[in-house]
């Protein structure tokens, strides 16, 4: 069919790039096209997957769309959308919703899904609490899970206490736990999702309709100031570079730095240092158990992981200590003008009525906002970085087996699926229990090779943002919500070509007008180039990159919605900022002047580099 | 004959007069003054009074009938109109003022501007209905007037437009009877103004009332107001202070004060055309007086303003926004009235149309 004159490839018009048809092949059946894929509407989730997926990391988006689809689908019971479907073809995740389009089928699930999701905003505050009981739990579980490993012979213990179970049993017990875990932290992480961006877009819908012209930043600073895990870890950055100025210490702080030779020194100068590196042990659990990234490819390690993040804030705190600034999250004067700015708004509706919706709405949106960032800390950063080392060890097991060859790194494991990886444990368990040789050794090795190949041939070849005819209306809260994908995007992408190149356009995150050298950042190791007043240009931004905005004059995203993370913390830190351009990290230059006006959502290339 | 109160003068000062004088002083002399009165920056100046009209009127009347003939017009009747309109206007012209009148204006002409300074004369007419714009040859205005003979004769000719065929046809539609209708004219020190322009207390596009639209443009606001040039364009939270629109335009002119009185239009070239005549401070300034205009008339304002030379922001007029305020009463609330007010998420989750 291509009666529609504007529209995107279909998917069966997608070829896998050729010499990685095995690699592609490798993902689940049941996430490649088929030709019906055609008839539907799909678009790239390069939000949260940007990159080409690791085949183990696909594990992020399967765990993510079952509980989602989950809780939309069956538990909530959103009147008009289901889950999303999913495929993969070049390492690239494609998703399309499942719409409810019957009206009875609608007004079925209105029913179903105001005894549901009212009963969570009627008691949000208990059901939260116990949801913070339910994370921590789930994370001491992981935390608990024994490091697997094989010894020679079962330890006496097993013969003492008639255990009755062998070691090699126990690498299955972990695997899966943690599988497991994983999973059942998708679903923690969608009990209030979409009820708490839903509640927050109800208050946005309500003041964009009463004030066409107001700005995403003055109906999220009504919503500012409020407390939520997501903002402590930079608030222990800060707490970190005040007690080294205090304990005089500071000096010990540079930019670009050799992190291991900044802490070694700490360690040899004495009661100071000393301290120091206490205070730093403290922050570390958990506030910097923190991705780096957002959480959703293994390679995003947490601030424990890798102190590149912290470190590369530290200089910069510490020079506005020293020059008296206060660096403190303005918690009160936040407070003060978000209550200041409900007044203002409020006086200016015009009936009693609408004064009363917009009480409700602020209330609403002030009850499930703790979750709306809060929930990103235990879900996406902590549990997420336990999950991945957890299978990090089970890659060191295998690569001591000789399951990665001679030249092979714990991270190959990554190159499996995760049912690959059962598989290879199994190998492994059978070959301990028989005492033979495990078949692995010889059969990742040009296996992994060739992922590995096939993830960087992959990364060469950009794909198109959407496939197939764009429907009518896009009437899915879920997509609209968490991916900003509008109608008016889609046409906005297909007009692409006509496009002046040396203008993008994107959300109006938050406004300012700001000029300055563009600074393109793939990923945290390369967070050190940023000198003060840079302009951050990057794929998606993500809050934990807060220590640095300090440092930068705005941001700038290929990724995201206004309601996104980064929208939403750089709306609170006043920092100027256009999100989701589809474009900034290609078409800008590093180097390259730029400028960023956060209020209309354009970036301009000024000069080359 | 007259009912008009005996004490009302010939010339009543800004400082003197509210909006509840419109009668007397008309809407414009009588925002003039109220925005006097509330503290805000207005150029000072006075009101020639409906009395002084009343006074000029009736040595008119004493030669001649004005009003009967007005009154006895038919409106459908174009020739007869123009007919009577010349012949009016002409009368207005040759009529003597009557000393007293005459000479209250020029020496209160004087008492403003010892210095010499120039004042602008406009027409303020005492109907609600004479605020609309559209009711052509009320809207007389004389910038830039040297002196208080010229000031004298333009205070006669805002009244002549009285006598305008629009102005007469105007009133005979609606039924006005002549003995109410009146006029007043305000006489106020003129700026030479660095740049001017307009403000809405609300979007004129939208009827946002959280957002304020400030037009300026270099020059005197005249070329603003009569659409001659291109104005910059800003809008601003009036909340939040945000600049969230900023079009700057090619401004091929500005219109500025003529030697011997008037203004001329004066050609500019280079940066003058493209650099924006406000900065963020001064957009920050008028956003302030903007908000303290609408919070004493407790609702939106349709203001003209300029920036003299030394920077001042002084307002030249304000009125009530007519257009989204009628919509406003019509104007259902945003959201519907529900019975649990967790049902507004169905705008977002969908399944209510």
């Amino acid at each position: 069919m291509s009666d529609t004159p504007k529209g995107f490839p279909l998917p069966s018009s997608l070829k896998v790039v050729p010499g990685t048809e095995a690699a592609q092949a490798a993902y689940p059946y049941y996430t490649q096209f088929v030709p019906e894929d055609d008839a539907k509407f799909w678009f790239y989730n390069s939000m949260h997957f940007p990159e080409p997926m690791h085949h183990f990391d696909m594990i992020t988006a399967e765990a993510a769309y079952v509980a989602m689809g989950a809780f939309n689908t069956r538990v909530h019971v959103l009147p008009t959308a289901k889950g999303v479907d999913h495929r993969i073809i070049n390492g690239r995740v494609y998703i399309g919703g499942i719409a409810v389009t019957d009206p009875d089928e609608i007004a079925e699930r209105v029913g179903e899904f105001q005894q549901r999701a009212f009963y969570y905003y009627e008691n949000w505050d208990r059901l939260y609490g116990q949801w913070k009981v339910k994370m921590k739990v789930l994370i001491a579980d992981a935390q608990a899970l024994p490091t697997p490993s094989l010894p020679k012979y079962e330890p006496l213990e097993t013969t003492h206490t008639g255990k009755g179970v062998a070691a090699n049993h126990d690498l299955l017990k972990i695997y899966q736990q943690q599988v497991e875990g994983y999973h059942r932290m998708w679903h923690h992480h969608f009990e209030f999702l979409l009820l708490g961006y839903g509640a927050y877009m109800t208050l946005f819908d309500f003041c964009k309709k009463a004030f066409p012209e107001i700005t995403d930043q003055a109906i999220s600073r009504m919503v500012a100031g409020m407390d939520s895990e997501i903002f402590r870890p930079d608030e222990e950055v800060k707490r970190l570079a005040r007690r080294a100025v205090e304990l005089g210490v500071d000096g010990h702080f540079t930019d670009n730095a050799d992190i291991a030779a900044v802490l070694a020194g700490l360690d040899a100068v004495g009661a100071a240092g000393k301290d120091w590196l206490a205070e730093l042990e403290t922050s570390r659990n958990p506030w910097f158990e923190v991705s780096s990234g957002d959480g959703f490819y293994h390679y995003h390690r947490s601030w424990n992981d890798d102190l590149s993040m912290p470190f590369a804030a530290l200089p910069g705190y510490i020079e506005k200590i020293k020059a008296g600034t206060n660096i403190t999250r303005p918690t009160a004067q936040l407070i003060e003008e978000r209550e200041q700015l409900v007044v203002d708004y409020r006086e200016l509706l015009d009936t009693d009525e609408d004064r009363a919706t917009f009480d409700q709405l602020i209330e609403l949106a002030h009850r499930v906002f703790p979750y709306v960032e809060g929930h990103k800390f235990y879900c996406e950063h902590w549990y997420t970085t336990l999950f991945f080392n957890k299978i990090r060890e089970f890659g060191r097991l295998l690569l001591g087996y000789g399951f990665f060859g001679p030249d092979g790194v714990e991270e190959d494991v990554f190159h499996l699926t995760q049912y690959e990886l059962e598989s290879a444990i199994v190998d492994l368990m059978l070959a301990w229990g028989i005492g033979g040789d495990p078949r692995g050794p010889t059969y990742w090795p040009p296996i992994v090779a060739q992922r590995k190949a096939a993830i960087a041939e992959w990364g060469k070849h950009p794909t198109a943002p959407a496939l197939g005819n764009v429907p009518d209306a896009i009437d899915d809260p879920a997509i609209n919500m968490l991916w900003g994908i509008t109608r008016e995007n889609l046409d906005r992408w297909l007009d692409d070509g006509s496009e002046n190149d040396k203008e993008l356009k994107g959300f109006a995150a938050c406004s300012g007008v700001v000029e300055g050298t563009a600074r393109i950042v793939k990923s945290v190791q390369e967070i050190g180039r940023l000198q003060q007043g840079d302009i951050l240009v990057c794929q998606v931004t993500n809050p934990t990159w807060s220590p640095i905005f300090q440092k930068i004059a705005a941001a700038v995203s290929d990724i995201g919605g206004s309601m996104s993370h980064m929208a939403i913390v750089a709306r609170e830190y006043g920092l100027p900022a256009v999100v989701g351009t589809g474009k900034a990290t290609t078409m800008i230059k590093d180097g390259q002047r730029i400028r960023v006006d956060g209020g209309r959502g354009i970036v301009t290339i000024l000069e080359d580099a | 004959m007259a009912s008009r109160k005996k004490k009302t003068g010939v010339v009543s000062w800004f400082a003197d007069v509210g909006i509840a004088d419109r009668p007397t002083v008309g809407g414009k002399g009588g925002s003039l003054g109220e925005l006097t009165q509330a503290g805000i920056a207005v150029p000072p100046g006075f009101v020639v009074t409906t009395s002084a009209f009343e006074q000029f009127l009736g040595a008119l009347e004493a030669r001649e009938s004005v009003r009967d003939k007005v009154e006895a017009l038919d409106p459908d009747d174009l020739d007869a109109a123009t007919r009577l309109s010349q012949h009016l206007r002409a009368r207005v012209m040759g009529e003597a003022m009557p000393p007293e009148v005459e000479t209250a204006i020029m020496q209160a002409m004087r008492e403003l501007c010892a210095d010499g300074q120039p004042v602008a004369v406009r027409s303020s007419a005492t109907t609600e209905d004479a605020e609309d714009a559209s009711f052509a040859g009320l809207q007389d205005t004389f910038l830039w007037v040297l002196t208080p003979q010229d000031m004298a004769l333009k205070v006669r000719e805002c009244w002549g437009s009285m006598y305008s065929v629009e102005s007469m046809i105007y009133r005979r539609k609606q039924h006005f009877p002549e003995l109410g209708v009146a006029m007043a004219v305000v006489v106020q020190r003129m700026v030479d103004a660095a740049c001017a322009g307009v403000m809405f207390t609300r979007s004129p596009t939208t009827g946002d009332k959280s957002v304020i639209v400030i037009e300026g443009a270099w020059g005197l606001g005249s070329a603003v107001v009569s659409g001659e040039v291109t104005p910059d364009r800003w809008v601003v939270g009036k909340i939040t202070g945000d600049i969230t629109v900023r079009d700057v335009s090619d401004k091929h002119a500005k219109q500025v004060p003529a030697v011997g009185g008037g203004i001329i239009e004066v050609e500019l070239e280079g940066d003058d055309r493209t650099t924006a005549c406000l900065t963020d401070d001064q957009l920050m300034g008028l956003r302030d007086v903007g908000r303290k205009v609408e919070r004493h008339y407790g609702k939106p304002q349709d203001i003209e303003w300029a920036l003299d030379k030394q920077g001042n922001i002084l307002l030249l007029q304000s009125r009530p926004e007519t257009v989204w305020s009628v919509k406003d009463a019509a104007a259902k609330p945003v959201a519907e009235k529900v019975a649990n007010p967790l049902a507004h998420v169905m705008n977002i989750f969908g399944g209510r149309k």
